[in-house]
């Protein structure tokens, strides 16, 4: 276990293998888990049940259960073999070698080759995948020169990619299945022929998935579980009240509302696990238009954060989950995070003084200053701290209006032509890479209209992206976290992005599930060694 | 029967021109707001590339100027080719009828409910016009009249699935479960109480204080007065007089209502986790999958123009006087 840990810390500059492990983590658990028994989650419905095509949130919960990845990450983000029993980076970043696990096989009986490992990376993850068409943007070819070795080849450094390489981010598909088709629309999107500890048995749209035991899942004894129901419940009440009833286990990504979520925990089988998210790098900020002129000058976004009792707002508005976030990289991440930056404490006397020195004094009625906020739509939680928000900056005198909106009309005021917006409170996932994850918001090269979660403040300063584009190629581990957290201060101090909190992306079960959170990806995980105790 | 025949011909001809004057303005509003389904999956995903967006509105066909897409709609939709879903993967006429069973179910268990109590309290209450039992009628009326959908469903889960178990929170049957067609439809009925019920409350409470007021009005008139005069049985001058020409009202209204009950089953089918056509039409708004939301409100308006056909013809069988030509 100790080997895998070392060698795997990005597993760059030095030529890695792992041993051929069985058994590895079922050894861990004192407890002996309880085979057999049938695991009933809660998801909102997906629109497919490929992460290979989508990166859409629920499909990343399920999928990596009918599909595996090459490798896992332990809670530590270091990779663990699954399809494959090593993956290696050469020194200067630009090839890896993959060299697969013998007798893998699909859920349909086929062997699982290189060829299905090519095909996936060149065809599907690079031209399909939102986050892999520009995580493999430098992959020019994949060389397959036996049935279970791929060596991928890349025009620049992409040390990041070994961040990348799970069920979730890169997920081979079978070939035999989608070559020569139409990859988005392929049936197979809908009821997925996998390589996971469970296969897929049927989908009925709006009630639930089915997914029962893979006989010939490459563990021995695993997957435990004979089969997952994944009801497909949209209201968040009505999740509630399933867990409440026990008509359910389990289910990820903030399954219900945090009011519900602390009143939940209060029953004595129902519990929220503290870890199992680390992956996702959840995180809750207020980007801010820099393009205005009254939002230019960094004194006024200051002065915002100033305003702002983050304290206050987690206790009451956030029903105490997540704390005060100090920069873009959330603390989960500890790789990369750093708390050494310019912190902003809570005082509307500073804030006030520094509007006034920045122009903006009061008309007659008091106001400063009139901004719009737009909330992200998805879930009630960000109109809510929307309201929060409006309330407090109204005490230094910026006069909040706040702009709900469908989904479609948010993303093209916020991301569309023109960037119609002054604030927006919104949140994203910072993932397990921050090239991957959080380069996206401070680029200036990804000032693009038109796509949702770009860098949408406007905000470009030569020295950020050269510390950003360092850190990319950069091959040495070391050299990257010394650049990100250089990457913190300087964020921390031009403040196009205010942070607000590093939200856990809690799940919330039934005490009787076991093994639930054995990756920083939780309830993303395969749950092959998830069981239900007696 | 020609004067049926001249009438059918007459109002499908007429239903017809409605239903093309509703698709036609279903497709300009659902195409006026800014953004569209390629923006909203895009940020779903989580983001993307550049190309990622345009990528998806070519595969989409959402890059043809607008005037093209709507000629291609409407030249599918002649085919009855609704199009494709490409939020839910399926070709839309799929993704409907998938669905289309258990709001069918829903909808008619809760209609049927809602117009049998109604029109029996209603005419309790309008019988006993100012007693205590119309009191208590009009009353619990009232409440269901002004009692939001959601609440009383929430409300009504805490009650018999939580406090009492008595019977499941939500779904529409159990997952796995095996045996004879009896028990699976014991099983399903089970699971359709409690959203029929609570989709029933306020169509009832319409039913109700409308056949109530009509009930009072038609007792009244002067051919009740002769009825009585003739000697009949109180029993049978409600019965054979006033409840007939009661109905017609009520009548009209359930022929309104069911198209606003579409609406109503969005809201039931969410909190019951009912698999059918409101919540995929509400998720589709969000989502702003087009062509799914222009195949379930045309199916929808064909339903309630054909609703409303049947109504007419059930009017002139309960009410002779009233032509099929006027």
């Amino acid at each position: 276990m100790e080997i895998n840990r070392r060698l795997f810390t990005l597993g760059l500059g030095s030529a890695v293998a792992w041993p051929a492990l069985g058994g590895l983590t079922t050894a861990a658990y004192a407890q002996s888990p309880v085979m057999g028994g049938t695991l009933r989650i809660i998801l909102s419905e997906p629109v497919g049940l490929v992460s290979a095509v989508s990166s859409q949130g629920p499909i990343a919960q399920i999928s990596p259960k009918i599909f595996d990845g090459l490798v896992e990450y332990d809670l530590d983000m270091n990779p663990q073999p699954q399809m494959a029993t090593s993956v290696e980076m050469s020194d200067d970043a630009q090839t890896m070698t993959v060299v697969l696990r013998e007798g893998l096989t699909w859920h349909d009986g086929e062997p699982i080759t290189s060829a299905d490992v090519a095909f996936s990376a060149m065809e599907v993850w690079s031209q399909f995948h939102p986050r892999g068409r520009s995580t493999y943007a430098a992959l020019t070819e994949v060389e397959t020169p036996d049935e279970l070795t791929a060596i991928f080849k890349f025009s620049k450094p992409s040390a990041f990619v070994m961040n990348a390489l799970n069920a979730s981010e890169a997920q081979v598909v079978p070939k035999h299945i989608y070559e020569g088709t139409d990859i988005l629309t392929n049936p197979n999107n809908l009821a997925p022929v996998g390589s996971g500890p469970f296969k897929f048995v049927e989908w009925q749209q709006g009630e639930y998935i089915l997914l029962e035991k893979n006989e010939n899942y490459w563990k021995e004894d695993e997957p435990y579980l004979d089969q997952i129901v994944v009801l497909l419940i949209a209201d968040s009440a009505s999740r509630a009240i399933a867990f409440e009833a026990q008509e359910v286990e389990a289910a990820g990504a903030i399954p219900v509302s945090l009011a519900d979520a602390r009143r939940l925990e209060e029953l004595p089988f129902i519990e929220i696990p503290e870890s199992g998210y680390e992956a996702y790098g959840n995180n809750n900020f207020m980007e801010v238009n820099v393009r205005r002129e009254y939002l230019a000058d960094p004194k006024v976004r200051q002065a915002i954060l100033h305003a702002l009792d983050r304290e206050a707002m987690i206790k009451n508005v956030y029903f105490e989950f997540g704390k005060v976030a100090t920069g873009p990289v959330p603390s989960t991440i500890s790789t990369y995070y750093t708390a050494d930056v310019p912190t902003y404490e809570f005082d509307t006397e500073k804030a006030i003084s520094l509007l006034e020195e920045a122009g903006f004094t009061p008309d007659g009625s008091g106001v400063r200053l009139n901004l719009t906020l737009d909330p992200l739509p998805y879930g009630p939680i960000y109109p809510t701290v929307a309201a929060s928000i409006k309330q407090q900056l109204a005490v230094v005198g910026i006069e909040v209006t706040i702009r709900s909106a469908d989904a479609a009309t948010y993303y093209q005021r916020v991301y569309g032509e023109g960037n119609d917006f002054d604030l927006t409170i919104t949140g994203a996932s910072a993932l397990t890479d921050p090239t991957i994850g959080v380069q996206r918001f401070f680029w200036s090269k990804n000032i693009i209209a038109g796509v949702p979660f770009s860098n949408a403040s406007g905000y470009a300063d030569p020295e950020m992206d050269e510390i950003l584009e360092s850190a990319a190629a950069e091959p040495d581990p070391a050299k990257r976290i010394e650049l990100f957290h250089k990457f913190q201060v300087k964020a921390a101090t031009d403040l196009p992005i205010l942070p607000i909190n590093d939200m856990p992306y809690f799940a919330v079960k039934n005490t009787r599930l076991q093994n639930s959170e054995v990756s920083p990806y939780g309830f993303g995980g395969s749950f092959s060694t998830a069981y239900l105790a007696e | 029967m020609p004067s049926y025949a001249s009438f059918l011909i007459r109002r499908l001809f007429q239903s017809f021109l409605i239903v093309v004057g509703i698709v036609i303005i279903n497709f300009v509003v659902l195409n006026i707001p800014p953004g569209d389904m390629a923006d909203v999956m895009a940020g779903t995903a989580g983001g993307g590339d550049p190309g990622y967006a345009d990528a998806l509105r070519e595969e989409f066909g959402l890059d043809e100027p607008i005037t093209i897409q709507f000629v291609n709609y409407m030249t599918s939709l002649l085919r009855l080719d609704l199009g494709y879903s490409f939020t839910r993967n399926m070709p839309v006429m799929q993704a409907i009828m998938d669905r289309l069973g258990a709001t069918l179910l829903l909808m008619s268990t809760a209609i049927l409910l809602a117009f049998v109590l109604g029109v029996l309290m209603g005419m309790i209450a309008g019988k006993n016009a100012g007693k205590p039992l119309d009191a208590v009628i009009s009353v619990l009326a009232l409440i269901g009249y002004a009692t939001p959908l959601f609440w009383l469903g929430l409300l009504l889960i805490l009650l018999f699935t939580i406090n009492l178990g008595w019977l499941p929170s939500g779904g529409m049957k159990t997952i796995g479960m095996r045996g004879p067609w009896w028990q699976q439809w014991l099983d399903i009925g089970e699971h359709l109480i409690l959203p029929a019920f609570t989709l029933a409350v306020f169509y009832l409470a319409i039913f109700a204080r409308l056949m109530r007021s009509s009930v009072i009005e038609v007792a009244g008139q002067d051919f009740v007065r002769t009825a009585r005069a003739k000697g009949m049985t109180e029993g049978r001058v409600y019965l054979r007089h006033v409840t007939a020409n009661a109905m017609l009202p009520v009548l009209t209204m359930l022929g309104l209502q069911i198209g606003g009950m579409l609406g109503g089953s969005v809201v039931v089918e969410t909190i019951f986790s009912w698999p059918g056509l409101g919540r995929m039409t509400y998720d589709a708004i969000f989502a702003r999958d087009v062509n799914l939301l222009l195949g379930v409100l045309f199916m929808s308006s064909v339903c309630v123009v054909v609703t409303n056909l049947l109504v007419d013809l059930l009017y002139s069988w309960i009410d002779p006087r009233i032509g099929l030509n006027g």
